[in-house]
């Protein structure tokens, strides 16, 4: 599958390895990335919390980019961006005003043809692929599989699974060999981009989450957004969890998947985290140990 | 002298009269406040709603009884994570987000300071970032926006975190076509002063 590849700004930062773990999974599935020449910020939560139009004219330069560029399909790993790529379609689609002015603003030739996929979406695709290469199934893991907001909804845009009730996240987590659990937190928010802006309600609404994981007896949530795993992982240790209670490790998607690939932690940037992986490293070896490699 | 009827709507005979601002909102949402019938789903699943003074469906009760002032000098709206759970469950699709995205606008435009300090600056300093180099370089967003927010310390303590992980990319990439993204955020601009 060849797709027109839309980083987004945190994936060369703060998300490398979530870049890292997606480039590195690519290869084994047959998915080929080609890097939307000289794309530019969507202007996530700050453009559209304060102009609209600006919200959805970020995002359509891009749209545009990708067509000029021959893609059918743009593909934004990161939630937030994928959202607005998503939105900013949506609306020219339905509001021709807007269509008009923002065709206007950009000054280049647009007709809005380009197709938007996340990563869960794009990951379900390859399922079959997921299974064919699997070498180390992780049978002793067990995840939380947390989509947020900004997959799922609005579900006209989205569209891709029930925004109420999802399944492919889990889905991929089962082509894994991992045992997705059922919980309650999985399409509710992390807080976001309060994260560096309100701090106190990210901590709040992070501890909601990775307490229901942990009772569901996940050993790891797995995330498919830059910002849920900044605000999960890196805020984590502001959560001030129960006495003996053992951190929660945050997994990228991608990286949940290059570990059944058998892929090396290094190479899926596991070692960037700030709650440890390793727990989530000892039972894939666990896995190993019991005598179901290939 | 206007009939009853009139005088009831408050619109009178007089054509120049502001438009109320459910019809205002619903010009610039697509979605109509007055069909909210106040059933609260919207509030219930609000992560922002234990700590905002407004939940959803009182921000749209104050919209159809047009308390336009109450709205706007409240810092409720900016509490708004848009994580659109609100819009997912309305049965009326009166679509809050959105509505909250549109009230976040007018108030800006109205000269309000309701929005929190460290929020209003940490929207600044991203689409600064943008507007500088076309991309979000991060390294450069918590800078202005600790200087702008007047957080300098807080955090602090966590760069040498993020840079021990590699985290951190310490110079920004200016992208070729970053005239290309100042013009957008120049007409977008120019746009929104007109709407005043």
């Amino acid at each position: 599958m060849k797709l027109g590849y839309y980083p987004g700004c945190s994936m060369h930062g703060t998300a490398r390895e979530f870049d890292e773990s997606l480039q590195a999974i690519a290869k084994p599935l047959g998915l080929e990335l080609t890097e939307l020449d000289d794309w530019s910020c969507c202007g996530a939560t700050s453009a559209h919390a304060t102009n609209r139009l600006l919200g959805v004219a970020l995002p359509a330069r891009n749209l545009a980019l990708a067509e000029q560029q021959g893609f059918k399909d743009v593909f934004a790993p990161c939630a937030a961006c994928y959202s607005r790529l998503a939105t900013a379609r949506h609306e020219m689609q339905e509001d021709a005003k807007l269509d008009a002015k923002v065709k206007e603003i950009l000054k280049r030739p647009f007709s809005n043809s380009v197709g938007v996929m996340n990563i869960v979406e794009v990951l379900r695709g390859l399922i079959p692929q997921i299974k064919e290469q699997a070498v180390q199934p992780l049978s002793e893991l067990k995840v939380a599989c947390y989509y947020g907001c900004l997959l799922l909804r609005p579900a006209e845009i989205t569209g891709f699974d029930d925004a109420e009730d999802p399944s492919s996240m889990e889905d991929v987590t089962r082509a894994t060999g991992a045992t997705p659990v059922e919980w309650r937190m999985r399409t509710e928010c992390c807080g976001g981009s309060f994260s560096l802006s309100r701090t106190g309600s990210v901590v709040r609404l992070g501890r909601a989450v990775i307490n229901d994981a942990r009772a569901a007896g996940a050993n790891a949530i797995v995330v498919a957004c830059p910002m849920c795993h900044s605000n999960l992982d890196f805020r984590q240790q502001a959560m001030g969890q129960r006495e003996g209670a053992t951190e929660m490790p945050i997994l990228y998607l991608p990286q949940l998947v290059g570990l059944a690939l058998g892929l090396s932690p290094q190479t899926l940037g596991l070692k960037r985290h700030f709650v440890s992986t390793q727990p989530v490293l000892e039972l894939v070896a666990a896995g190993a140990a019991k005598g179901e490699v290939k | 002298m206007a009939s009853p009827e009139q005088q009831e709507t408050g619109h009178g005979l007089d054509q120049h009269a502001p438009a109320e601002l459910k019809d205002e909102v619903a010009a610039l949402t697509g979605a109509n406040p007055a069909r909210c019938y106040q059933c609260g789903k919207c509030s219930a699943g609000c992560p922002m709603a234990v700590e905002t003074s407004l939940r959803p469906h009182d921000i749209l009760r104050l919209i159809n009884m047009d308390q336009r002032e109450k709205l706007m000098e409240n810092d409720s709206i900016w509490l708004c994570l848009t994580c659109e759970t609100c819009a997912a469950r309305c049965p009326n699709s009166c679509d809050p987000a959105r509505v909250i995205d549109t009230l976040r606008e007018m108030s800006l435009a109205s000269g309000s300071t309701a929005a929190p300090k460290a929020i209003s600056a940490f929207h600044q300093a991203f689409l600064n970032q943008i507007k500088s180099g076309g991309r979000l370089f991060e390294v450069g967003l918590i800078a202005n926006y600790k200087f702008t927010g007047g957080a300098l310390l807080a955090d602090v303590m966590t760069a040498p975190g993020m840079f021990m992980r590699g985290k951190l990319a310490l110079k920004p990439r200016r992208i070729k076509g970053v005239k290309d993204v100042r013009r957008i955020f120049a007409a977008c601009e120019a746009a929104a002063k007109e709407q005043q």
